[in-house]
């Protein structure tokens, strides 16, 4: 459950994120559209709480991640606070960030022993059936040089699951692949959402994913949600004249809005 | 003028005796200014002011004071604040706090290399600061300025003559007392100069080394 009202960030004097309101309920597979600069990753680097907001609050499951009440009045959160809600959440990332030094295995054992404090015996147990889930069995010891940009996002999302999170976010994660390695992605995150066992919020620039993946489109522009509903509405009855425009101007060229932010 | 290799062959066993302590004073010296100097670039990346801004002062007044001044304000002002230290001591502290400064540069230049994605990995998977800088940034930070951090190591080794200023008998000072013993001062100094440079070549192969196999590792 993700509960947003009123947020507002800027990056210096560049404003991003202009009022956004939003709930999401648990198990909900919701994908985030709109043109660039709109706001999507900014969206999701405050839900994964990597920048503050400005102004108005996010609540994850309930808390916030920068508040908390001690003795009935709302005080800044401690680090143990802050981290017990971080820990709801996870992100894969659109260039990947696996950990260079550590194999695929260390990359998806590290934060299962350090963090949630499993016996490496386990964590490494459980780390070759992620690895496996996401078709790597075999690769448990290569490094993140020997691997493919496919193979490179399958670990992340491994490494991702690994910390098994309420909430999990994928920030464009198929648009610095080659083309033919998208659509394994794509498959790998529909099996995940059909599994219904996460929240999965998915910035994203392939709109045929989008509609047959998702619950629920959000459209955003100009650092607002513009459109939020069901596939269907957004991509074939939208409520705005540029909703329908961008959805065009993507659908006709997919590969190029896709792949065209590095 | 002639190089007397009989004299040279007899007080080499004595300058190799003074070469300990040299060696020793780099070592000890080196050791101080790399844990030191890591202190500091973390420090001056904190976002706490009253961290940062004091480790930048420091890093900042030690890198622009002589080496030679500081050790004679270890040597002669600290014991009139109570400290009792040997010259050894001091001198390893004022080689350690020296180029933990010069250190703490180069830590920084490699900290600053390491792509923020690898910090925001760390967070997203619930890695707590200290875990994430341990087990993710320096070793990724630290491997490629090995080679920057051995030249500071050449760099400390050929400093310590400076340690006879405040009574250390090192090499050079040995080799001074024999010359001022025999007058003859051309085969002790010669010896001395040799005897860094052959050190100095080694320890560059030694960190040569030591670069190559971290960089086999990743």
């Amino acid at each position: 459950m993700i509960r947003l009202r009123d947020l507002h960030k800027s990056y210096g004097a560049l404003p991003v994120l202009r009022g956004v309101d939003l709930e999401i309920p648990a198990a909900q597979t919701v994908s985030v559209i709109g043109p660039s600069g709109s706001g999507k990753s900014t969206l999701l680097r405050l839900l994964m709480m990597l920048d503050r907001p400005d102004a108005g609050t996010i609540e994850i499951e309930g808390e916030s991640p920068w508040r908390m009440t001690r003795n009935g009045r709302e005080v800044p959160a401690d680090e143990r606070h802050f981290r017990r809600v971080r820990g709801k959440v996870g992100m894969v990332f659109q260039h990947f960030n696996l950990f260079p030094h550590m194999t695929a295995l260390g990359n998806v054992t590290e934060a299962p022993v350090h963090v949630l404090g499993l016996p490496p015996r386990e964590a490494r147990a459980r780390a070759q059936e992620y690895l496996a889930m996401v078709g790597l069995a075999d690769k448990a010891d290569a490094y993140p040089a020997q691997l493919s940009g496919g193979q490179k996002q399958r670990v992340a999302i491994a490494r991702a699951i690994a910390m098994q999170p309420k909430i999990m976010l994928f920030d464009e994660i198929t648009s610095a692949l080659d083309p033919e390695l998208v659509g394994g992605i794509l498959q790998l995150l529909r099996d995940l959402a059909a599994r219904r066992t996460m929240t999965m919020v998915i910035v994203t620039h392939h709109m045929a994913f989008a509609e047959s993946a998702s619950d629920r489109v959000l459209f955003l522009d100009g650092g607002r949600i513009v459109e939020d509903g069901p596939p269907g509405d957004i991509f074939r009855n939208p409520r705005l004249e540029r909703t329908r425009r961008f959805v065009e101007a993507v659908k006709g060229g997919t590969e190029a809005a896709g792949r065209g932010r590095q | 003028m002639i190089f007397d290799w009989g004299y040279a062959w007899d007080i080499l066993p004595q300058l190799g005796r003074a070469l300990v302590v040299t060696l020793q004073a780099t070592a000890l010296g080196m050791a101080l200014a790399l844990a030191l100097g890591l202190v500091f670039a973390l420090a001056r990346r904190s976002r706490y002011r009253v961290v940062a801004w004091p480790a930048a002062a420091v890093v900042e007044f030690v890198r622009s004071t002589p080496l030679l001044v500081q050790m004679f304000f270890l040597f002669y002002v600290l014991p009139v604040a109570g400290a009792q230290m040997s010259p050894l001591a001091t001198g390893v502290i004022a080689l350690g706090i020296h180029y933990a400064a010069y250190c703490s540069e180069v830590y920084r230049a490699g900290l600053e290399a390491v792509p923020r994605g690898q910090w925001e990995a760390a967070a997203a998977l619930n890695l707590g600061r200290w875990r994430t800088l341990r087990a993710i940034v320096l070793p990724q930070a630290i491997p490629p300025v090995v080679p920057a951090l051995g030249n500071y190591l050449v760099a400390m080794f050929k400093d310590t003559p400076l340690l006879s200023a405040i009574t250390v008998v090192e090499l050079l000072q040995t080799a001074k007392l024999i010359g001022s013993e025999t007058f003859r001062y051309v085969e002790p100094i010669t010896l001395v100069g040799a005897l860094f440079l052959v050190l100095s070549l080694i320890s560059a192969a030694a960190i040569r080394w030591t670069e190559q196999r971290l960089r086999l590792e990743t």
